[in-house]
């Protein structure tokens, strides 16, 4: 009797009959296969070259290897073994950086603005010309109104060449919008704790944690290397993760709880995990006792923060509350409640950090195994040339007495410093904008036009044709991270690691390096002083053999490590940790704060929700982009080519909205997307909100990929909440509706 | 509720969203080849049983379609070929577990077969005719002295020809429409059928039109058996062989095949018979040209929804 | 000798590292991939659950493909590795019918194309490039036959399924659960 069905219906003729076929009247014997590998070129037997550089597609400069076959064409890159941030695993974008290699939508010459019968265009010119023209106005704008009145906006590894540059003209304008727009809170947040700043890569050690807390922290679809491995490494080793976030994230996938929280009430939550730690006494009392200060203060500011009072904000289970509390605290002090990353969310955000912060110092994990490290960087050398002239003034100036916690340059109020008005003593008259793509970057997109129409210049270096570049006067081509020496990657790890970066290849079409470029502006500018070599390999052959390596040792390695020498990766016993506080302690009350007319312990206020008919603009990352940097890039692209907006099912019913259904977003100041978005019907978002991945829709005709696909959050984020210690923009307070008709919105700024 | 999709952007030319690499070309050699086995078997059958004077279309005149048929249906093949510039690899290797190796061989042997059937009857159409080359006087003559045994090799080649070409399709266990054993006698059958259309259509002797329509009738009813047969086959099968028969039940094929291929194809070209062998005068045309224009509908739904029903998303 | 591949659906996150390693590892033309990410979701907010997987050709024991193609192009390398030789692809499409994982492609040069587990890398040593790279380290590859390789370690400890094992081919890429 036949038993299960076999599903091979005709052809089950058994093995016997395979070999027979296999075996007639083949005459050639041998692997085939490999023939055919020879005639592509890829049998893997013949000698590839490799370089050793670090990505720039993030932040998280992963050292590499790039790969590169006989005829020199850049064939692939994988990541140095010896690396710590990414051990030899590049991510997505890494994988894929030779795309912004090959991309033919580079930019390849510069570019000058001109008008050609009453209509506004670029036209091509030489190095030459277009530094000479750069120089000329820099010259000009700062005879006429100083040099500080030149602020250069930069992420990555350019803006280091130029802030040294425009720090040797005279303005210490240098800001990078990573700050206010991105992580600034949280480093207030435990800076005003713990006295010391939280930083990137951040010294979470994930990978001996017990218990990992992500406050809206997306680990997985933000991509940030190390963490997603040690992320990876703890699931293995069976650490409970607790995620909250009104969205199921695939970190919330993974996690043994997900709290699905009600949006802008994060900070009731942790307050009333703090009440229960304290209340059931799961704090570490040795910890506290050591090295912590005003732990009653706390404990009577959280005495009525029960989770039964964080229900009602929250919407989470009280039971829920209590259970996750109880978990962190078992797996004390191996437990981390993640700072984040971009947590510019409400404008409560340094307190919610804050917050975060203290909870760290209560289940005792900053300083032990499996919560925070103690991170260490060695110090490059700097390269020897005439001291920096003073700057009269400085951004600190622009704050005009607002943000007093701000530790770096605020984005946001040097963009409002462009702006001529009555309370702008210190105003910014020309940029340089190296790396960041402004347009989709800063939130309130009108200021940010307002900001440039009102510039007297503006140099933009970039590789690719991104909308900043549409608002520049003069267009400066850099040369991809494949094509050029940049600065020693010294980040701080559990131990100082250095990488080099240098050239697999010749500059494509005519772009050129940022240090040549910064170089070449300074002699024009007669700053030659302040880059006194001719070559930049000059600069890291020097400065490495301060280390005690060169730039041939570096060559063959990629990286190199360097003992620990300012103390242990955690708290030692008998060894007193240093916090620099003001008080020398784990600061759980800020007399600080409360000095500056701030609340000392973080309290809840609630924000404002969306009004009927529209629903949360959530936004967040994918593993495959970085920001709108990467959505022109032919590989990446091939994976994910636009954003689609999740909608709940419940929503989409109500909007008669269908799966792939194309919509235009509308905010609540009638603020209309400029392009269409995909649909996603989905349970993974909450019904009050929509959820977006940030970097598409692109409005520059020049990124021929990118153009036109998805849409745009940041043209729908108008309303702003800026946090007043530091001016972080809180970005979450904007709501959308849905159009599904075309309301025929011109792609125009 | 369930969502499932492609996190990676997967979206390959050919074969997603749903597979569609076998265009018009391969539903077309389908029916032609079909066609060709119906033509050269009931050539073959009718010769062994000696009756190539009663049938003389059949026999004789039916297979001058024959060959191109078959050259057309190669020449649709080789259309779809991808790597064209190495088609002849085929004809380095016997593979007795690929039907696609069977074909290539049958096709192989029947098509010069099927020049030489009916190469042979050509100077009995035009007794004037001159071979171009005189080798060929010789091969008719040989022809014609083996006629019995060609005629069995036609018969042969001609089952394995109809019948393979709805084993191929059901040999790919991953398209659960085609998964089904009654696929190469389907085929086969609706061969025979559209072979016997085409000698009816052509036949002028009124005794060999009356035996033909009865075997014709013959082959339609078995087909409406088998059809019947293969739905429920599939109702009574795994869940996505029940989701394949859906498209047929309901989904978007169902008017097409039930109406083109089924009513006009099968059911209705076999009323018309009946009346035309009770007494009804028909143009022989109309049946004719509806099973075989059922016969083509046929394959071209086949080929085409079999690609879109799968296991797997 | 067999060849295949452990991938732990707990750890991986989607991020589609193996999709681009591949592609820039084996010049694989954009538009087209040899290997591709799923994900599958199910459930009601907020009763929900998500199962993520790296999917590619599963170098089946009973491989379809490898039966059904007229020329022998598709063919069985050392370890059970399925692969196809170009110069005898003749592009019919028999093989691409005959998967029912939809892993094989008609590559623009006109042969038939998949993933070959990086047999010019494991020939080198090395694991294929989708493993290699994996940021989770969530993919397992090694010889099934041996049981100190790191995928039969990682199957001896694991819960573990195969995709529509129903239809018969006998998949040698297994799916932690």
């Amino acid at each position: 009797m036949a038993n299960r069905r076999e599903f091979i219906k005709i052809s089950a003729m058994g093995a016997g009959t395979l070999a027979l076929g296999a075996g007639i009247s083949r005459y050639s014997m041998g692997s085939t296969f490999l023939d055919d590998l020879m005639a592509m070129g890829t049998t893997g037997k013949e000698k590839l070259h490799r370089y050793p550089t670090y990505c720039e597609v993030c932040f998280w400069k992963c050292a590499a290897w790039v790969y590169t076959d006989a005829e020199g064409k850049i064939m692939k890159v994988i990541g140095n073994e010896e690396d710590p941030h990414c051990n030899g695993r590049l991510c997505p974008r890494g994988t894929g950086g030779i795309g912004m290699y090959y991309d033919e939508d580079r930019l390849k010459k510069p570019l000058i603005r001109v008008e050609d019968n009453g209509k506004q265009t670029f036209r091509e010119a030489s190095w030459d010309e277009a530094l000479d023209l750069v120089a000329r106005k820099f010259k000009e704008i700062a005879a006429k109104y100083g040099p500080e009145s030149i602020a250069l906006f930069n992420h990555g590894s350019p803006g280091h060449h130029f802030a040294h540059l425009l720090k040797a003209f005279g303005s210490s304008n240098v800001v990078a919008p990573s700050y206010a727009q991105c992580r600034g809170p949280r480093e207030v947040g435990f800076e005003t704790t713990f006295g010391a700043s939280v930083g990137a890569p951040e010294p979470t050690d994930i990978r001996d944690t017990r218990c990992l807390v992500l406050i809206g922290s997306h680990i997985g679809e933000n991509m940030h290397n190390g963490q997603v491995q040690e992320m990876s490494d703890a699931i293995d080793r069976g650490a409970t993760i607790i995620t909250v976030d009104p969205r199921f994230s695939t970190a919330a996938s993974k996690s043994k709880y997900w709290l699905p929280i009600k949006p802008a009430t994060d900070l009731a939550l942790l307050l009333s995990w703090i009440h229960v730690i304290i209340n059931e006494e799961l704090y570490d009392k040795d910890y506290i006792g050591k090295y912590a200060k005003d732990f009653d203060k706390l404990k009577a500011h959280v005495a009525s923060m029960t989770p039964e009072w964080a229900y009602g904000i929250t919407t989470l289970d009280p039971d829920l509350i209590r259970r996750t509390a109880r978990e962190m605290a078992a797996a004390a002090p191996a437990a981390i409640i993640h700072p984040g990353r971009h947590v510019t969310w409400y404008g409560d955000d340094s307190q919610r950090s804050r917050a975060i912060a203290i909870l760290n110092a209560l289940l005792g994990s900053w300083g032990r195994r499996g919560g925070f490290y103690f991170k260490e960087a060695i110090s490059v050398p700097e390269y020897p040339g005439p001291e920096y002239p003073k700057p009269a003034w400085s951004w600190k100036e622009t704050l005009n007495g607002k943000y007093p916690l701000a530790g770096l340059s605020v984005s946001n109020t040097l963009i409002d410093a462009s702006i001529p008005g009555p309370e702008n003593q210190h105003r910014i008259h020309a940029w340089i904008v190296a790396g960041t793509n402004l347009p989709l970057t800063m939130p309130d997109k009108t200021t940010t036009l307002n900001a440039m129409e009102a510039l007297d210049f503006m140099v933009v270096v970039d590789t690719m044709p991104m909308e900043i570049t549409g608002y520049a006067d003069v267009i400066l081509p850099e040369c991809t991270y494949f094509e050029r020496y940049d600065d020693i990657r010294n980040e701080a790890h559990r131990e100082p690691y250095i990488a080099l970066r240098m050239p697999a290849t010749e500059p494509l079409y005519d772009s050129k390096p940022s240090w040549w470029i910064a170089k070449q502006l300074a002699e024009k500018l007669g700053l030659g002083a302040f880059f006194p070599w001719k070559d930049y390999t000059e600069v890291l052959d020097w400065q490495l053999k301060g280390l005690g390596s060169s730039l041939e040792e570096m060559k063959k390695l990629g990286v190199k490590k360097f003992p620990r020498k300012k103390g242990d990766l955690y708290m030692v016993d008998g060894i007193e940790p240093v916090f620099e506080t003001p008080s020398g302690k784990i600061e759980l009350y800020s007399e600080h704060l409360a000095s500056l007319g701030f609340d000392p312990i973080p309290v809840y206020t609630p924000h404002p929700e969306p009004p009927e008919g529209f629903y949360r603009l959530i936004y967040g990352r994918a593993p495959m982009h970085t920001f709108s940097r990467t959505a022109n890039n032919p590989n990446l692209v091939d994976l994910m080519k636009e954003n689609s907006v999740w909608v709940n099912p419940k929503v989409a019913g109500i909007w008669n909205l269908k799966k792939d259904q194309y919509v235009w977003l509308k905010n609540q100041d009638g603020v209309v997307s400029t392009f269409p978005i995909k649909v996603r019907i989905t349970e993974r978002i909450r019904w009050d909100s929509v959820y977006m991945v940030h970097g598409f829709g692109h409005h520059n005709k020049e990124l021929k990929r990118a153009y036109g696909r998805g849409a745009n959050d940041s043209e729908l984020i108008t309303r702003v909440a800026t946090d007043p210690l530091m001016g972080g923009t809180g970005m979450r307070g904007n709501f959308i509706t849905f159009i599904t008709e075309d309301p025929g919105k011109e792609a125009t700024s | 509720m369930k969502e499932e999709l492609f996190v990676s952007g997967r979206a390959i030319p050919n074969i997603d969203p749903y597979l569609n690499i076998w265009h018009w070309s391969i539903p077309v050699y389908l029916f032609l080849g079909g066609l060709a086995a119906g033509l050269l078997f009931f050539a073959g059958l009718y010769s062994i049983l000696g009756k190539e004077k009663e049938m003389p279309t059949t026999v004789k005149w039916a297979t001058f379609l024959a060959p191109a048929a078959l050259v057309i249906g190669l020449l649709c093949l080789f259309i779809d070929l991808k790597h064209k510039l190495y088609f002849w690899q085929l004809y380095t290797t016997i593979r007795l577990q690929s039907p696609m190796s069977w074909g290539a061989w049958v096709l192989m042997l029947i098509t010069p077969l099927s020049f030489l059937w009916a190469g042979s009857y050509v100077r009995e159409l035009k007794p004037s005719w001159k071979w171009t080359f005189p080798l060929l006087n010789k091969v008719e003559v040989w022809v014609a002295a083996h006629r019995k045994g060609l005629a069995w090799a036609m018969v042969i080649l001609s089952v394995i020809l109809g019948i393979y070409t709805g084993i191929l399709l059901s040999a790919f266990n991953a398209r659960p429409l085609w998964n089904t054993s009654l696929l190469g006698p389907l085929f086969l059958v609706s061969g025979l059928s559209s072979g016997v259309a085409t000698i009816l259509w052509m036949s002028k002797n009124h005794a060999e039109r009356v035996l033909l329509s009865k075997i014709d009738l013959i082959l339609i009813g078995i087909e409406l058996f088998l059809i019947i047969h293969l739905f429920m086959g599939f109702l009574a099968s795994n869940a996505v062989q029940v989701e394949a028969a859906q498209l047929f039940l309901g989904g978007e094929f169902t008017v097409f095949f039930w109406v083109f291929v089924v009513i006009l194809g099968l059911v209705f070209p076999a009323i018309l018979e009946i009346l035309e062998l009770r007494g009804i005068k028909i143009p022989v045309v109309i049946p004719a040209l509806m099973v075989l224009i059922g016969g083509l509908i046929f394959r071209f739904i086949m080929v085409e929804a079999g690609q879109i029903t799968r296991y797997l998303y | 000798m067999r060849y295949g591949m452990a991938i732990d659906t707990r750890k991986c996150v989607g991020c589609s590292d193996c999709v681009v390693a591949c592609q820039t590892e084996n010049n694989v033309p954009i538009g087209y991939c040899r290997d591709w990410v799923v994900e599958v979701m199910a459930g009601t907010y907020p009763e929900l659950e998500i199962e993520i997987r790296s999917e590619r050709c599963n170098h089946c024991e009973n491989s379809p493909c490898v039966r059904c193609c007229p020329t022998g192009a598709s063919h069985l390398e050392q370890g059970g590795i399925v692969t196809v030789t170009h110069s005898e692809c003749i592009g019919c499409g028999a093989c691409i019918q005959s998967c029912p994982y939809d892993a094989r492609y008609s590559h623009p040069d006109g042969y038939v194309d998949k993933c070959t587990f990086c047999l010019h890398r494991i020939q080198q040593g090395q694991g294929p490039a989708c493993v290699a790279v994996c940021p989770t380290k969530c993919m397992y590859f090694g010889d099934l036959d041996d049981p100190n390789s790191e995928v039969s370690i990682a199957l001896e400890n694991r819960k573990f399924k195969v995709l529509a094992p129903e239809a018969g081919t006998r998949p040698q890429i297994y799916y932690l659960i």
